[in-house]
C-alpha cells in the first residue's frame, strides 16, 4: 500500500460476530476525521435463486430475507404478483392484506422500540452496555409493565397467524387475492385484540414522553447537530398526502420539504438508481434526476432516506385521529419540517405504532372483511412491480416472468439499501463529533452506534443480514498504518 | 437452590425469524428468563462481548441454540466455539438443521449471483462495470477491505457434531415452548435425534382423508396454488396441490393446510428419512395417476428442496460453486 | 496411466430382470464386468434415496430393471418406479447430473440376450460420460 498521511480506524459492527457490516474511519495528520465508510460485507443472492420459481410461490419464499420484517417481503412480492397477472386484488383480499401488514407494524415497531431504541434512553445511553438491552429494559420498567407490553404486542402476532397462516413468514397470499376468508368470529376477535394494540400504542408514546421528552439532555441530543443528516425523503401517501403502508403513491421531497417526485409501480426506475460501489456489497441508491453526487448530505444531495421519519416528513398527516394528534405534537416540538434529526426516527416509530393499531381497529370494524370474494380471475402473466412501506422504509419488488408466470428476473430494493447513503453520512457526522485530535476512547462507540441505530438497519433485508445492537470494533491506526489503539464493544 | 441453567443463543446466517419465534413466546419468555441465565444471545438481544464468549469454560453452558445456516468463516468459527462451550447443542430451525431457503443459493455459482446483483438487475447503475472487491483503494488514498463472498451454504451438522435438531422456518412458538423445557429438564433422546412429536403434518391435518376413514386417491392433475380454490376440508394433495405434508414433521400443527396452502416442508423430514427432497419425490411421484404429470411439476428442485438443499445428498449444483 | 473402468449398479427386480441376468449368465451371453447387480423384491421398492446413494458412493451409472407393464407381482410397483425415476431424473438434471447415467428398462426373465445387450450398451454410454462427478470422493 502506498503510504498516506492518514490514520485508519476500522469498526466492525453489525451482527457482532459474523461481521456483515463494518465502519472504517480515516484520520488526517491532526487526528481528525478525514473520511468514513460504512460497508456491508455479505450478500445472499435471493435475486438469483428466485429465478425459476412460479411467481405465486415467491411471497412465501422471499419472506425469509428477513424474519424480523416478517410480513413485508411477503406483501411486496404478492403485490408484484398481482401486477404480473395484471389484476387488482379483490376488495376483501386487499383489506385482509392491509390488516395483516398493519398488525406487523404494531408488533415490529414495538419490538424495535423496546428491544433496540428504548434501552438507549430508558436504561440510559451511558449505562453499562450489558444492561442496555431488552432484559435490562424490563428490569427498568418493571417485569409487570414488561409483561403487559409483550402481551399486547403478542396480540398482533396472533392476528398475523390467524389470517396469514404462519406468525412469521406468512403463507396465505395469492396473486390477486388471499387463500383464506375471515369468519365473523375471527373478525370480532381481531376487533377486540385491536383495542389492546391501540393501548400499546398509547402506552408506548407515553413511555417515550416520560422517559425521553421530559429529559433535557435527551432533548438536546435529539434536536442537536450531531445527529442531523440533511437529505431528501421518500415515503408513501394517499390522495390526501397522509402516511400509507400497504398502498399509495410514492412521494419524494427535497431537504426543504418541496415535492420533487411522485411515482408508482414501474415508475421507480425513473427516480431511483442503485450505484454499485467497489467497497460494499450493498449498492447505494440515489435520486436519478438529481444525478450521482457522492456520499454527501446538504441541500444539493441526491441521497434520500426512507423509514418512519421519512414517511412523516413526506406526508401532511396521519389517517387516524390519535396518531394525527401525536404527529402534530412532534412537528410542533421541532418547529420545522422536514425534521432532519436522526433520533426523531424513534419518535416517528412510536407514532406509527399507534397509527397502525388504529388502522387494525378500523379494518376489523368493517364487517365486509368477512366477504368470501378473496380470489379474482387472473390475466396473462408478464411483468410486475410491488411497492409497499416496510416498517424500515419503502420496499420495492420487481419481477419479470415467462408465459407460465415463472420468474425470469427479480429486482429487490429494500429499505436499508435506500438508507445506505444517509447512514454513511450519519456515521461520519458522529465520528467527526466524537473523534478530535486523535482522541479516541470507549465513549465514541455508543455515540457512533446511536447514529445508525435509529435507522434500524436491517441487514438481513439489505443483503437479501440482522438488526440489533450492532457490535463495533474500532482499530485506530496512526498515519503510517501502525495499530495505535483498539476498542471494541463486543 | 441449584444454579440457574445456562442458555446461549447464536444467530448466524439466518433471518432473525427464529429469534422472533422466541420473542413471540411473549410473557412465557419473561417467566422462562426467571429460570434461566442467558449467557449470551447474539446479536439480537444481549450485548455480550465476543471475548467473554471465548473466556467461558468448556461445557459451561447447558443449552446452546444455533440458528441460521453456515456460510462465512465466522459462522464456522462460532459454531465450533458453541460446540465447545455447550453441553447440548441444538440446530434450531430449518436453516441450521437443513440449510433453509438461503440454501437454494447452492443451485447457483458465485459468479451467477454476483452477475445478477451487480449487472442484471433493473435499477442497478454500474457505469464502470464494477463489482465489490476484497480490497480496494478509494480516491487513491482510502484502503478498504471486504471478506470474500462465498456462494455455498452449509448446515450446522456439516461443521460440528449436533446433538439435536428442531425444524420449522421458524419453529412455531408453541412448539418452542414445549421444546425448551424438554431440552433443559427432561431425559433426552439419543444425540443426533430431532426434537419432534414424531408425527407428520398429514397426521395432524384435519384434511387427511385417512383420518376420515376414506382411502387416499391418486393425483389426477397438478394444480398451482393460484389455480382454483381447494375444496373446504379436502386433502390438498389429492386435489392436485403439491402438499409435502406426508413427508414433513408436523410440529407446527399443520399451519399451512389450515389456510388452504400446501405444506412446503419447513418442518424437516419425518423420522427415519435421510434426504427430505428424495423422499418427497418418492411420495409425490408414487401418487401420480399418469406419467405426463411428472413433467407438469413446476421447478421441482426448488419445490422439493425449498428448505433443505444443503442437507441433501446432492448439496449443490454440480460442476460449479 | 491406469485405465478407468466404470462402476454400474443395477437394481434388478427379483421376478424379471434378475432372472434375465441369470439366464444371460447360463446362456453365456457376456456383459461387462462393470455391472454389479443388486436384487430387489420389486422395482417399486427402489427409493430415489437408493439411486442417489449409489451415485454418491461410487456408481458411475445406475440401472433399474423391472417387470413389463402389467406383470409386476406387486401390482403397480413398476408403474410407481417409472414415475419416481422420471421425477428424480428431472431433479438430478437440474442439479447438473448427466441423465445418461440413469436408465430404466423392463426386462423379463426370458430376456437373457436383451439383458446382456442393454448392459453392454449402457456400459459404453457410461464410459463415454466418464467418472461420475457426484461421487463423494470427487465432490467432497
Ligand atoms: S429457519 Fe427460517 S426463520 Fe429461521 S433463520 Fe432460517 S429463514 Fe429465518
Ligand atoms: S397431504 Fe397436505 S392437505 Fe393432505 S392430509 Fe397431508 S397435510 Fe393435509
Ligand atoms: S405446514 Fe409445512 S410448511 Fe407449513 S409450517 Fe407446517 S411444516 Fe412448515
Ligand atoms: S415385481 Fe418386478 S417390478 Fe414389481
Amino acid at each position: 500500500m502506498k503510504k498516506v498521511a492518514l490514520k485508519k480506524i476500522e469498526i466492525s459492527p453489525m451482527t457482532r460476530l459474523s461481521g456483515q457490516g463494518k465502519i472504517t474511519v480515516f484520520l488526517d495528520e491532526q487526528g481528525n476525521v478525514d473520511n468514513v465508510f460504512f460497508q456491508t460485507v455479505e450478500l445472499r443472492g435471493y435475486e438469483r435463486f428466485l429465478q425459476g420459481l412460479p411467481i405465486e410461490e415467491v411471497p412465501r419464499t422471499v419472506s425469509t430475507i428477513c424474519g424480523v420484517c416478517r410480513c413485508v417481503h411477503f406483501t411486496a412480492a404478492v403485490k408484484a404478483a398481482d401486477a404480473v397477472y395484471q389484476v387488482n386484488p379483490s376488495p376483501t383480499a386487499r383489506k385482509i392484506r392491509e390488516l395483516v401488514l398493519n398488525s406487523h407494524y404494531v408488533e415490529d415497531h414495538a419490538a424495535v422500540l423496546y428491544a433496540l431504541g428504548f434501552p438507549d434512553f430508558i436504561v440510559g445511553p451511558t449505562a453499562n452496555p450489558a444492561a442496555r438491552n431488552l432484559i435490562g429494559l424490563i428490569q427498568a420498567i418493571g417485569s409487570e409493565t414488561g409483561k403487559l407490553v409483550l402481551k399486547r404486542r403478542y396480540t398482533a402476532v396472533k392476528v398475523i397467524e390467524m389470517l396469514a397462516g404462519r406468525p412469521i413468514h406468512p403463507v396465505a397470499a395469492l396473486p390477486g387475492g388471499w387463500s383464506k376468508t375471515v369468519s365473523e368470529e375471527e373478525r370480532k376477535e381481531i376487533l377486540e385484540l385491536s383495542n389492546e394494540m391501540v393501548e400499546l400504542g398509547q402506552l408506548t408514546l407515553k413511555l417515550f414522553e416520560d422517559f425521553v421528552l421530559k429529559n433535557k439532555d435527551y432533548i438536546e441530543l435529539i434536536t442537536g447537530d450531531v445527529y442531523r443528516v440533511v437529505v431528501n425523503y421518500m415515503g408513501t401517501v394517499d390522495e390526501k398526502n397522509r402516511v400509507q403502508y400497504y398502498d399509495g403513491t410514492q412521494r419524494i421531497i427535497d431537504a426543504q420539504g418541496n415535492e420533487i417526485g411522485r411515482f408508482s409501480g414501474k415508475g421507480y426506475l425513473d427516480y431511483i438508481a442503485e450505484r454499485v460501489l467497489p467497497w460494499s456489497y450493498l449498492k447505494m441508491p440515489y435520486l436519478k434526476n438529481l444525478g450521482w453526487k457522492g456520499v454527501v448530505d446538504g441541500p444539493e444531495t441526491s441521497l434520500y432516506s426512507v423509514g418512519p421519519l421519512a414517511r412523516l416528513n413526506v406526508a401532511d398527516g396521519m389517517d387516524t385521529p390519535l396518531a394525527q394528534e401525536a404527529y402534530e405534537k412532534m412537528f410542533a416540538a421541532f418547529g420545522t419540517k422536514p425534521v432532519h434529526s436522526v433520533l426523531a426516527y424513534h419518535w416517528a416509530r412510536a407514532i406509527e405504532l399507534l397509527n397502525a393499531a388504529e388502522k387494525v381497529r378500523f379494518l376489523a370494524s368493517d364487517e365486509s372483511i368477512t366477504h368470501p370474494d378473496v380470489r379474482v380471475e387472473l390475466g396473462a402473466p408478464g411483468e410486475g412491480v410491488g411497492i409497499i412501506e416496510a416498517c424500515r422504509g419503502t420496499l420495492i419488488h420487481h419481477y419479470k416472468t415467462d408465459g407460465n408466470g415463472f420468474v425470469q428476473e427479480a429486482n429487490l430494493v429494500v429499505a436499508t439499501t435506500h438508507n445506505q447513503g444517509p447512514v454513511n453520512v450519519a456515521v461520519r457526522r458522529a465520528a467527526e463529533h466524537f473523534i478530535k485530535n486523535g482522541k479516541v476512547d470507549e465513549g465514541i462507540l455508543n455515540g457512533i452506534e446511536m447514529a445508525y441505530r435509529p435507522y434500524d438497519l436491517c441487514l438481513p433485508c439489505a443483503t437479501h443480514v440482522l438488526p440489533g445492537q450492532l457490535p463495533i470494533q474500532v482499530d485506530v491506526y496512526d498515519y503510517e498504518g501502525k495499530l495505535y489503539k483498539s476498542l471494541r464493544n463486543h | 437452590m441449584p444454579d440457574k441453567l445456562k442458555l446461549a443463543y447464536f444467530l448466524s446466517g439466518g433471518c432473525g425469524g427464529c429469534d422472533m419465534a422466541i420473542i413471540d413466546l411473549s410473557e412465557t419468555l419473561i417467566d422462562l428468563l426467571l429460570h434461566l441465565e442467558v449467557v449470551f444471545w447474539v446479536p439480537t438481544i444481549t450485548d455480550t462481548k465476543y471475548k467473554d464468549l471465548e473466556a467461558i469454560p468448556d461445557r459451561f453452558i447447558d443449552l446452546g441454540l444455533y440458528s441460521g445456516m453456515v456460510r462465512l468463516q465466522e459462522h464456522e468459527y462460532i459454531a465450533k466455539m458453541m460446540r465447545r462451550k455447550c453441553k447440548v447443542l441444538v440446530a434450531y430451525g430449518a436453516c441450521a438443521a437443513l440449510g433453509g431457503i438461503p440454501g437454494l443459493g447452492n443451485m447457483h455459482t458465485r459468479e451467477e449471483i454476483l452477475k445478477t446483483a451487480y449487472f442484471d438487475t433493473s435499477s442497478t447503475d454500474n457505469p464502470e462495470g464494477l463489482t465489490p472487491q476484497t480490497r480496494c483503494v478509494v480516491s487513491g488514498k482510502y484502503e478498504l477491505t471486504l471478506p470474500e463472498f462465498y456462494g455455498h451454504v452449509r448446515t450446522l451438522q456439516d461443521v460440528v457434531d449436533v446433538d439435536y435438531f428442531i425444524g420449522g422456518c421458524p419453529p412455531h412458538h408453541s412448539f418452542v415452548r414445549q421444546a425448551i423445557p424438554v431440552l433443559l429438564f427432561e431425559k433426552l433422546p439419543a444425540p443426533g435425534s430431532w426434537i419432534t412429536s414424531g408425527k407428520a403434518v398429514c397426521d395432524v391435518c384435519d384434511r387427511n382423508p385417512v383420518k376420515k376413514g376414506e382411502e387416499r386417491q391418486l393425483i389426477r392433475e397438478i394444480k398451482r396454488t393460484l389455480e382454483g380454490a381447494p375444496d373446504e376440508g379436502k386433502c390438498l394433495l389429492q386435489e392436485g396441490y403439491l402438499c409435502l405434508g406426508p413427508v414433513t414433521q408436523g410440529d407446527c400443527g399443520s399451519l399451512c393446510p389450515k389456510v388452504n396452502i400446501p405444506c412446503m416442508g419447513c418442518g424437516g423430514p419425518i423420522p427415519g428419512v435421510r434426504d427430505f427432497g428424495l423422499r418427497a419425490i418418492s411420495a409425490i411421484a408414487g401418487l401420480l395417476s399418469s406419467e405426463e404429470l411428472v413433467d407438469q411439476i413446476p421447478s421441482p428442485v426448488k419445490y422439493f428442496y425449498r428448505y433443505s438443499l444443503p442437507a441433501s445428498m446432492l448439496r449443490k449444483k454440480l460442476g460449479k460453486v | 496411466m491406469r485405465v478407468w473402468v466404470p462402476n454400474i449398479v443395477v437394481f434388478a427386480c427379483n421376478w424379471c430382470t434378475y432372472q434375465g441376468a441369470d439366464l444371460a449368465g447360463s446362456l453365456r451371453y457376456s456383459y461387462p464386468p462393470s455391472i454389479k447387480i443388486i436384487r430387489v423384491p420389486c422395482s417399486g421398492r427402489i427409493e430415489p434415496e437408493f439411486i442417489v446413494t449409489a451415485l454418491k458412493t461410487g456408481a458411475d451409472g445406475v440401472f433399474i430393471g423391472g417387470c413389463h407393464p402389467g406383470e409386476c407381482h406387486h401390482k403397480e410397483g413398476n408403474y410407481k418406479a417409472v414415475l419416481r425415476f422420471n421425477l428424480l431424473k428431472r431433479v438430478l438434471k437440474m442439479m447438473g447430473v448427466e441423465t445418461g447415467r440413469l436408465r430404466l428398462e423392463w426386462i423379463s426373465g426370458s430376456d437373457g440376450k436383451r439383458f446382456a445387450d442393454i448392459m453392454t450398451e449402457f456400459d459404453k454410454a457410461v464410459q463415454k460420460l466418464g467418472p461420475n462427478p457426484l461421487r463423494s470422493d470427487v465432490n467432497a
